[in-house]
């Protein structure tokens, strides 16, 4: 596979990209195809499966195997072509309707089952291709049209609900930062299971500027939390933030109130998931301070690979044909 | 009216007493009593023992949904009914000749169904004060003289049980054992071999020897009884029935599918995928199937009905023989997943065990109320083909055919069971898999179209089938999806007359099947005035009633559908050459409505949606009613 030598157009499909001009799915999808010439996975041996929604055209823009399947049920889809074809790079596209709404159970079923599906979650706290109705991520109080006097429905935290969701890599990154979305692929293929990352990505035509608070020039610098594994958690221009563990949950401190052994370090890899969720609840929603990169990376068995070791100890213990499975229940001649 | 034939098929036949033997042609009998009784494992047994004899055989069980009723009450009662006969049967009966009640609520729910004269065997222990209350009677059926129409027999089973076990084992466990003393005294009156019983007993209770003593004590017990206390009676001879020769093995609905399913991969040569969540009566096909990893089987319990057939959508995108099953609430679910299959063009089977609906329904009971579901309920213009299975015998070819047209026309296929078929058993003689059809097809190697290029949606001429190519394939790499597709490429198209292509090309691919199926076959008397049409598990009880008739003299031609979607391509000339045509089905006239809208022809209905199948009797009536009209 070190052989391969991919560029970006490689990854290119001939369909004509129709999302709006200036969406953060651009950008994405670019980061992507050029994340793959460098993954080190034939072409086509990778399948994107999607469900409904903006995000979920995005098969037909990669010159992969893509599945532009139905609104919320791409988990599912993709788990019985992973499960089935664990020589598979398979993954799954999906917004935050079509992942926290109409497709939430089987978003946390595929998490807790580990199946190997990388999962992106668009995040862009809005339905966009119905128009612009409030999505389970928007903040209470949204104005949309479907909420005109506001929105009354309390929004999901999609890290904390994959956390609790026994997902075994959860991540969140960014549209607008290439690098930080490159690295975070990464991570996630290298993880051998389900791997849940979210990306937070602007809807410039119905929820512009959601992300503004980590995306403006003067407003990241003070919000954005890096969680880079094995460092202190500090944040702000000049580390003048950090967390720490206190009471059971984690909060944001000045740097120069706390000795520094209080900083918490951050372990992803903490088979324990109460830490990575605390961290997960230092913002509900992205309007301060707001933690990114990888919460969580443990290793877990993966469904598929269980599946297919569980057929070959049956196989090892001996041969079987259909003849023996017709006679199994017992016979009897008529002659 | 004609006198009943001497071989008429139901349980119906006039013994003829030959000294202490009387010999039967068939002989129907029913074992019920509380769900905790062990009736099934009774019945079951019984039927083991009667294949091994070489008796033809049908069975059918019927119990609650609950998994335990109230012990002693009504809704607790829980039956199996088998026919045995020293001939070709098709049914499991219509009222049985010799009847077990291990209480007084088995007696009262199932009572009504022995026929006059008939033998009935009660645990008269049962019947005390307690027993009697919660069935509801007042005073003693077996003292007041109502069942002075039955030939009674009374058997003391807890004091016969606990004498039998009592050095084995104690405690609740000692009444555990009373149905292999019903077993064992059935085993004496029908002259059953004990060898199958005792085998299957040391083999299931390997691990519990006591329990193996005490059941082999018991079933010993019961045949004892009536070899000592009932030397006068006459007991029964069914003699073996002479079948075509070959191996034959005891089987349920359920097995034969998921053992046709993993005939079809075999046939296939694919890897068998079966997404499927647990729901009544489909679940036996599930666990049946997660036993054959050996042979390469991948199941999968979803989170939902919609997980389950999703993942075999993935599974079949994936180069899988993928099958989804279900009942019919779940296929309700499965619904909008089973179009996006129908427009991706992807093979896939859909099993739906019928159950007696709608929602809940009445799980654990058969009802043929699917069919118009299956050719109608999707969203959009979305044919698909449909077959139903006839009798558990009937199952696994059914299936592999299912899974042949799934994979040659690259579409989904609903097969249709129902719980009568899913829980009833009869022999199947084993096929040499030698001769088992090969349905395996080609996954595209190669690009399709000028320049390199691949089309997935460029059609085969014959079959208007498109390429399956697979994920891993260099080269082939393509999108597909549930929006609509230009034609040959498979490009998202919003072109108004690319979507009337697609749409009849896909109506005309399902269509064309018909060209590909056997022609509808007439059985009886073809010159008669009257043809049976039916479908699905009413067919042994049609085609018993025809024949019964046809040999008193009566003028019926009967038919039975595989296909129900596309219908043989005879049938609609068929239909024609006869002046009325009856349909009989467990629904409230749902194959009639096909035939009126497909054929402009009218027919008579039968239809009964109470939970139990057709009697042969109800059929015959009905005919004769037709007849006379």
């Amino acid at each position: 596979m070190s052989n391969l030598t991919y560029t970006r157009s490689d990854f290119q499909s001939d369909q004509e990209v129709r999302w709006c001009p200036g969406c953060g799915d651009y950008t994405i999808l670019a980061t992507v195809q050029g994340f793959m010439t460098q993954m080190g996975v034939p072409r086509e041996n990778i399948v994107v499966v999607s469900g409904i929604g903006c995000a979920a055209r995005f098969p037909y823009y990669m010159n992969t195997y893509g599945f532009h399947t139905i609104h919320g049920r791409a988990p599912t889809i993709a788990t019985g072509l992973a499960t089935s074809r664990p020589d598979l790079s398979v993954w799954v596209v999906t917004g935050d309707g079509d992942a926290l709404s109409i497709g939430g159970n089987h978003l946390i079923h595929a998490l807790r089952r580990n199946v190997n599906i990388k999962i992106l979650l668009f995040n862009n706290q809005i339905y966009g291709l119905t128009k612009g109705q409030y999505s389970p991520t928007s903040e209470v109080g949204k104005r949309t049209k479907s909420t005109p006097f506001g929105s009354i429905d309390f929004p999901f935290n999609p890290v904390s609900l994959a956390i609790g969701s026994e997902a075994s890599f959860v991540a969140r990154t960014l549209d607008m930062d290439r690098n930080h979305t490159q690295y975070v692929l990464g991570e996630a293929v290298n993880h051998t299971g389900s791997a849940f990352v979210e990306i937070y990505q602007n809807c410039n035509v119905f929820n512009d500027k959601a992300f503004i608070a980590l995306t403006g020039r003067a407003e990241r610098t003070v919000n954005r939390i890096n969680l880079e594994e094995g460092k202190p958690v500090v944040f702000g221009g000049s580390g003048e933030s950090c967390v720490v563990m206190e009471d059971g949950e984690a909060r944001i401190k000045p740097t120069s109130s706390v000795s520094p052994d209080r900083i918490l370090v951050h372990d992803p890899r903490r088979e324990n998931p109460s830490v990575a969720f605390s961290i997960s609840r230092l913002a509900h929603t992205p309007h301060g301070p707001t933690p990114l990169g990888i919460f969580r990376n443990i290793s877990r068995p993966t469904y598929g690979r269980e599946m297919q070791q569980q057929i070959v100890d049956a196989q090892n213990r001996g041969p079987a044909d259909l003849d023996a499975l017709f006679s199994s229940a017992g016979t009897w001649e008529v002659t | 009216m004609t006198s009943p034939a001497a071989h008429a098929e139901t349980g119906v036949s006039e013994p003829s007493t030959n000294g202490n033997i009387t010999p039967l042609r068939q002989v129907t009998v029913r074992f019920a009593g509380d769900s905790g009784d062990g009736m099934q494992l009774a019945g079951n047994r019984f039927a083991d023992t009667s294949a091994a004899f070489g008796n033809d055989l049908f069975t059918l069980p019927s119990f609650p949904a609950e998994i335990r009723a109230p012990a002693g009450t009504l809704p607790g009662v829980s039956s199996f009914q088998i026919q045995i006969a020293d001939w070709d049967i098709s049914t499991s009966g219509d009222r049985p000749d010799c009847m077990v009640a291990m209480n007084p609520a088995a007696l009262r729910t199932n009572i009504a169904d022995l026929r006059q004269g008939g033998t009935l065997i009660v645990n008269s222990e049962a019947f005390d004060e307690r027993g009697l209350a919660k069935a509801g009677y007042e005073d003693s059926p077996l003292m007041d003289g109502s069942l002075n129409q039955y030939d009674l027999i009374e058997i003391p089973m807890n004091t016969i049980t606990k004498e039998a076990v009592a050095d084995k084992v104690s405690g609740r466990s000692v009444l555990r054992s009373r149905n292999f003393v019903a077993l064992g005294f059935l085993a004496w009156l029908f002259q059953r071999p004990l060898e199958p019983i005792l085998a299957w007993t040391e083999n299931k209770f390997a691990k519990a020897p006591m329990v193996v003593a005490a059941n082999v004590a018991a079933l010993r017990a019961g045949y004892n009884f009536g070899i000592t206390t009932e030397t006068s009676r006459s007991i029964f001879q069914v003699k073996p029935a002479s079948l075509p020769p070959g191996a034959y093995t005891s089987i349920t609905g359920n097995t034969a599918l998921a053992w046709g399913l993993i005939a079809a991969s075999y046939c296939a040569k694919l890897p068998l995928y079966y997404g499927s969540y647990p729901i009544t009566p489909a679940s036996d096909i599930l666990h049946e199937l997660a036993r054959h990893k050996r042979l390469g089987v991948r199941t999968f319990q979803a989170e939902d009905e919609i997980a389950a057939v999703g993942a075999a959508i993935g599974a079949a995108f994936g180069g899988n023989l993928a099958v989804t099953g279900s009942s019919g609430p779940g296929i309700a679910l499965k619904s909008e997943a089973i179009s996006l299959a129908f427009t991706a063009e992807l093979p896939l089977v859909v099993v739906n065990v019928q159950r007696a609906g709608p929602s809940t329904g009445m799980p654990t009971k058969p009802e043929q109320t699917d069919l118009l579901f299956s050719l109608f309920g999707r969203h959009g213009e979305s044919p698909l083909p449909v077959l139903a299975c006839a009798t558990p015998s009937d199952v696994v070819e059914t299936t592999i055919e299912a899974a042949r047209i799934a994979l040659k026309y690259m579409t989904p296929v609903i097969l249709l069971s129902d719980n009568h078929i899913a829980n009833g058993s009869e022999p199947w003689r084993i096929p040499d898999t030698a001769d088992l059809p090969d349905i395996s097809v080609p996954f595209a190697s190669a690009p399709n179209g000028a320049g390199g290029r691949f089309l997935p949606y460029l059609r085969d001429f014959n079959t208007f089938s498109r390429p399956w190519a697979i994920p891993g394939t260099k080269g082939l790499e393509h999108r597909i999806g549930g929006l609509e597709k230009e034609n040959i490429s498979g490009d998202i198209s919003y072109n108004p007359d690319n979507h009337q292509l697609m749409t009849d090309s896909r109506a005309w691919k399902v269509a064309n099947i018909a060209n590909d199926i056997p022609a509808l076959e007439v059985h009886g008397e073809l010159d008669a005035n009257l043809l049976v049409l039916g479908w699905g598990s009413s067919k042994g009880t049609m085609g018993a009633a025809c024949r019964n008739l046809n040999r008193e003299g009566y003028k019926v031609a009967y038919a039975h559908l595989r296909y129900l979607n596309p219908l043989p391509a005879n049938l609609g000339d068929v239909l024609q050459s006869y002046k009325k045509v009856l349909i009989p089905e467990l629904n409230t006239g749902q194959l009639r409505y096909v035939i009126r809208a497909n054929f402009l022809k009218d027919a008579f209905g039968l239809n009964k949606v109470t939970g139990t199948p057709f009697y042969i009797g109800e059929i015959r009536d009905r005919i004769l009613e037709v007849l006379e009209s």
